[in-house]
């Protein structure tokens, strides 16, 4: 395979041409209440070439992978239409590797008769809880291997191995509908969706309880996140910020977004890196063969780095960060996040409860979207706080407010770093994206509820 | 595909083989450039089967042999659904235009073109806002035949014109957008920039807003952004066979205001989302889904049908997987007021363009919660300028409940939705104070 691209990419007549091959086989099971309602097992095999001359573009994605020589051609004449300036594109190292997917209890191998008897268990318990009139439970395996080569010699091979899980639990009564999710994931570890029958009763007891739970009064609100939301938050409002694509060409978003400037206070460090080990963002080099990194977004309170494919980095004269991600053969790579996190603090959730009169303590997520300056992101599940103390459940609450703003209102972070490995991120057109996103409990002050 | 269908014959009491092709070229525009320049071709053939009366599925992008893919099928089988349905025989369909051999003939060249136009055109209204833009040709090709001797191909093209724009000034940004889609080649970018011109003109100033319950006018895009989604759900023919629609039992009811109607269309001629047939080989229909008020029919697939007692709507859709009941172009119906007279009517109020993550609320209740991303207070009957760090919330079984008018023209959004101004009398609106 190697000697095949070599030669496809030998005499191009670009600035720079890759090559990038994918072969995917995917399981997924859907139940509707007790309908196994979707097994089904899928096989892709294409690829894609991008092209680079004078600073344009061009890009071919086929599943018919031969011909790859008319593939470089058809990338190079597009790429020719669209260059008028210089290409810029960081340096780096060429390396040659083969990556194996770090797996513990490979999900591909785990029968369907395993699957389904686990998936079975989970779904007879929401079903047998009182009030509850349906579930949903999603599932997917999938086992990857890319081959990327460039013409400056890169040439990786990496297979990954990729699972999620997401159980819902929907309660109605006298016309009202209410749902509790549970969403999981890993990279290449079954073990890390068993045994999860006592989260599984209580989100269905939860969704139960939703029934009779009343809706937050809309205001502005002293809130606390649990690590799963402040993840969300992490992710939402400043992890899409700091994606260099929607700021290298952007002037007046580069003075907003000027490195040094300061976001929040000494006690708040915003960190993403495919190079954290085990994590469902975790790769050892991106889509466009660049090493992975762990970047400190904010240290210390101030803007210190961005996230960077090596088009963004050379434009904004910065380093390469490896986050170019494509979420499959049919797309180029974009920059896009890994695992995104709140390094945790000193206090503990007690303390930060203690001096609120009246607040929020929100938790879990069902969804989150930002417009760069301003973010909503929805928790599953929420409840008062009333004189320091966690009081009655309400209905889920959106959360949404300005990004600067409400970085400069956290005003305590707790000691208890969570990471959550059930999101899907998407930009682009491009979705889900394994990500996972994680932080302590934090508290904001000043905080946007939207209510009835 | 003839194949694959002689191989599964032998071992399936039935089988169904469906197969798309497409080819799509994509021009993109960044930071008012020409960036980057696609093309993008993909195969994809799924295989359904049913032995000992079960469904089995697989599909395959790209090459696969035959047997690999029926063995595939095969051992998911044993686990699946039990199939409810046969497959459809052979039979006529409807003839829909969804093929203009134009679309092809469009050269890249053109496409910059109009894509330069349109930025030229914003630009020149706004010099400082950035464009992102994207010129789309393509056409897919979708050929289905099944073990009952059923029979169907069709080819589809189709032409996008789309552009966000962002304004920033301090750490103030604004964004605005509109996008046209069609079977059949767009040459003009009039508009796209008229409508992205009008966002800027609406925005340029900048008005506060109490919070506090007012009248809310949502604009089609509005509308899209907030309350169609539920709708959605609700009449997906699979949450009220699941108990979970709030509407499975009110067929026939009076639960929305009498001047509101909602169908389904598969059959509009041009329009991206219609088609001859359904992806399980169903002919194409118009279906109603609130009829001045009333809830008339819901959507279905042949299982679903089949399950609840009732026949498909031919609104079976693969997504990437099984087919499944889903919408087709859904068309609001129009009512007689002017968005100038609801202005006028609503002396003071919100109208919102487009509202930012509502649909992370509990959609199958009707609940929404969103961020007014584009919104405008109206005071004194005249938009007086753009909110900003403002929330609205609502149910959209109770707003649809009561309208206080439907407007007179309707507009398409995204191709998907065909609908006019809403105009609620009441809804709860929360501001940022600090």
């Amino acid at each position: 395979m190697r000697d095949e691209l070599a030669s496809a990419l030998r005499e191009h007549g670009a600035d720079y041409v890759e090559i990038r091959l994918e072969e995917n086989y995917l399981t997924r099971i859907v139940y509707r209440g007790e309908r196994l309602e979707d097994i089904s097992k899928s096989s892709s095999l294409g690829g894609n070439v991008r092209a680079l001359v004078k600073g344009g573009w061009g890009f071919a994605s086929f599943n018919h992978v031969g011909r790859l020589r008319d593939r470089v051609e058809l990338a190079v004449k597009q790429a020719r239409l669209v260059g008028k300036g210089d290409s810029k594109f960081s340096p780096v190292d060429p390396v040659v590797d083969v990556v194996d997917a770090e797996i513990k209890k490979d999900p591909t191998t785990v029968p369907l008769a395993s699957k389904k008897r686990l998936f079975d268990e989970y779904n007879d318990i929401v079903l047998s809880t009182p009030r509850i009139q349906t579930s949903s439970i999603g599932y997917h395996d999938s086992q990857r291997k890319v081959t990327f080569a460039n013409s400056e010699g890169t040439y990786v091979e990496q297979n990954k191995v990729d699972l999620s899980l997401r159980l819902a639990a929907i309660a109605t009564e006298d016309g009202q509908v209410q749902q509790v999710g549970l969403s999981l994931g890993s990279q290449g570890n079954f073990s890390d969706i068993e045994d999860l029958q006592d989260q599984v009763r209580e989100m269905a007891q939860r969704a139960v309880k939703l029934l009779s739970a009343p809706q937050a009064r809309g205001g502005e609100y002293t809130v606390i996140l649990d690590p799963v939301l402040a993840g969300v938050f992490a992710h939402e409002a400043f992890g899409h910020l700091s994606e260099s694509d929607f700021v290298y060409e952007n002037k007046r978003l580069q003075d907003i977004m000027v490195l040094g400037r300061r976001f929040g206070g000494d006690y708040l460090n915003i960190v993403d890196g495919a190079a954290v080990p085990g994590l469902r963002g975790s790769y050892k080099y991106d889509d466009e063969g660049v090493p992975s990194t762990k970047t400190y977004l904010i240290r210390e309170g101030v803007l210190e780095s961005r996230l960077h494919s090596r088009e963004t980095a050379a434009k904004m004269e910065e380093m390469p960060t490896g986050n170019a991600r494509a979420l499959n053969y049919l797309f180029p790579p974009i920059v896009r996040m890994t695992n995104t996190f709140i390094e945790p603090g000193s206090m503990s959730f007690e303390d930060m409860a203690n001096d609120i009169k009246e607040g929020i303590y929100a938790k879990d997520w069902y969804g989150g979207t930002t417009s760069l300056e301003m973010f909503t992101f929805s928790a599953a599940e929420a409840y008062m706080i009333r004189n320091g103390k966690v009081a009655e459940l309400l209905r889920p609450v959106v959360l949404s407010g300005n990004v600067f703003a409400t970085l400069a209102n956290i005003d305590a972070i707790g000691n208890d770093l969570g990471m959550n490995q059930g999101g899907g991120c998407g930009k682009g057109g491009q979705s889900p994206l394994p990500v996972s996103n994680g932080s302590p409990h934090i508290r904001i002050r000043c905080c946007l509820v939207g209510g009835g | 595909m003839e194949e694959i269908l002689s191989q599964v014959k032998k071992i399936a009491e039935q089988a169904e083989v469906f197969h798309v092709s497409s080819r799509r070229t994509p021009v993109h525009f960044e930071a008012n450039r020409l960036k980057q320049i696609q093309s993008k071709e993909s195969t994809n053939t799924a295989l359904r089967l049913i032995k000992d009366g079960k469904v089995g599925f697989s599909q395959a992008s790209g090459f696969i042999e035959p047997g690999e893919l029926v063995n595939m099928a095969l051992e998911t089988c044993q686990f699946g659904m039990p199939a409810k349905f046969v497959f459809p025989s052979a039979m006529s369909y409807p003839q829909i235009d969804v093929f203009d051999s134009q679309v092809d003939e469009v050269t890249i060249d053109d496409m910059v073109e109009l894509g330069e136009q349109l930025i030229a055109v914003v630009k020149q209204h706004t010099p400082d806002i950035l464009c992102e833009a994207s010129v789309t040709k393509g056409s897919i090709s979708v050929n289905l035949i099944n073990s009952k001797g059923g029979e169907v191909s069709y080819n589809k093209s189709f032409f996008d014109l789309s552009l966000e724009g962002v304004l920033i000034q301090g750490d103030d940004m604004l964004f605005v957008g509109e996008s046209q889609i069609s079977c059949r080649p767009i040459s003009d970018f009039k508009m796209v920039a008229e409508e992205v011109i009008s966002q800027l003109e609406l925005a340029r100033k900048k008005a506060s807003i109490p919070t506090e319950p007012m009248p809310v006018i949502f604009t089609p895009q509005g509308v899209a952004s907030a309350l169609i989604a539920p709708l959605v759900l609700a009449f997906n023919g699979k949450m009220v066979l699941d108990g979970v629609s709030p509407l499975r039992n009110k067929q026939g009811e009076q639960v929305f205001d009498k001047k509101f109607s909602l169908w389904d269309d598969a059959t509009l001629p041009y329009q991206i989302a219609s088609c001859p047939c359904d992806d399980e080989g169903v002919p194409s229909q118009q279906t109603p889904l609130i009829d001045c008020g009333t809830v008339s029919r819901f959507l279905y697939d042949l299982q679903t049908a089949a399950l609840a007692n009732t026949h498909s709507t031919g609104s079976g859709s693969r997504r990437g997987g099984l087919p499944a009941p889903s919408s087709s172009s859904l068309i609001v119906g129009e009512g007689d007021v002017s968005f100038e007279d609801m202005v006028k009517d609503m002396k003071r109020g919100l109208i919102v363009d487009q509202l930012m993550g509502a649909e992370q609320g509990n959609l199958l209740n009707g609940d929404f919660s969103g961020n007014v991303l584009l919104g405008y207070r109206v005071e004194g009957s005249e938009i007086v300028g753009r909110v900003k760090d403002t929330m609205v919330s609502g149910n959209v079984y109770q707003i649809l409940k009561q309208l206080s008018a439907v407007g007179q023209d309707a507009k398409w959004v995204g191709g998907f939705l065909r609908t006019p101004h809403l105009y609620c009398p009441s809804l709860s609106v929360a501001t940022k104070v600090g």
